[in-house]
């Protein structure tokens, strides 16, 4: 991390100590969840691709089977399972960072049992949106 | 009294290097749309359920519905919004290399606006049908 330069006015950066980082700690689970929380919220970035692609599909756009061919296929359920608990588990993650903004829940048992929830909860809520899913176009094929 | 060594002003100098009384617009942004984007989120979640079983007309038909609609581009520009800072705080937390993380930040914009506004304009063709 230390000695990059490049900054934009040429000249050179004064060597400050840097605080410590990940490589410091041992893993906790609200560690973890925040990693995930980014790592979701950056997958979910590249999922508005598909988002865009669906809508513009629908509106005849390159063609609705072929957006459809892709949401059949097994790589694209498998995406677009992944993508579905991003988005669930980066909401949750969310409404738990609204919770700590308004300064509830930071207590050691409170953090923990809401990081739990957290991940219980998207991967609860994905499987039944899935089920609710596959049940609506008429069962699994 | 020594020559100043350059005549910029301290103003010019400091422009655009980062906040003055702005410096918070990112952070609440980010919780305005984090707030719109549950309920919208939800929202999207039961329109796309609803229309897994259709096809391209019937799902054009429900997405050009007013309702759906105006749901749907609520969704877009709230999570697009979202997503840019988003990113913009990622970058900014692990590009120190200055020229880097300034290609990254432009193209971190490109992209959310470009993948929003396409998004919106697939919503306003089914709606109007241009």
């Amino acid at each position: 991390m230390m000695a990059e330069t490049g900054s934009l006015d040429g000249r050179a950066r004064a060597e400050r100590p840097l605080s410590p980082h990940l490589q410091i700690y041992r893993p906790m689970l609200t560690m973890m969840m925040s990693i995930v929380h980014r790592m979701t919220g950056a997958a979910n970035y590249f999922g508005t691709i598909l988002l865009a692609w669906w809508l513009n599909a629908a509106a005849g756009l390159g063609g609705y089977a072929r957006f459809q061919a892709f949401a059949g296929s097994w790589i694209g359920r498998i995406i677009l399972f992944g993508f579905t608990w991003s988005v669930i588990h980066h909401m949750l993650g969310g409404i738990r960072h609204l919770i700590w903004d308004f300064g509830r829940g930071f207590g050691p048992n409170e953090r923990e049992w809401l990081a739990a929830a957290n991940l219980v909860g998207s991967i609860a809520i994905t499987i039944v949106l899935w089920v609710v899913g596959l049940l609506a176009m008429g069962g699994p094929q | 009294m020594s020559a100043p060594r350059h005549i910029r002003t301290p103003l010019a100098r400091v422009r655009g290097f980062g906040a003055a009384r702005s410096g918070t617009g990112a952070f609440w942004h980010q919780r305005v749309t984090a707030v719109a984007n549950v309920p919208l989120t939800i929202a999207a979640i039961f329109i796309i359920i609803m229309l897994l079983s259709s096809n391209q007309t019937g799902v054009a038909r429900v997405l050009g519905s007013p309702l759906v609609a105006i749901i749907m581009l609520l969704f877009v520009v709230s999570i697009t919004v979202h997503m840019r800072i988003g990113m913009q705080v990622i970058i900014e937390d692990y590009v120190h290399h200055d020229r880097l993380k300034l290609a990254l930040l432009v193209g971190n914009s490109f992209f959310a606006i470009i993948v929003g506004l396409a998004s919106v304009y697939g919503i306003l063709k089914l709606s109007f049908g241009l």
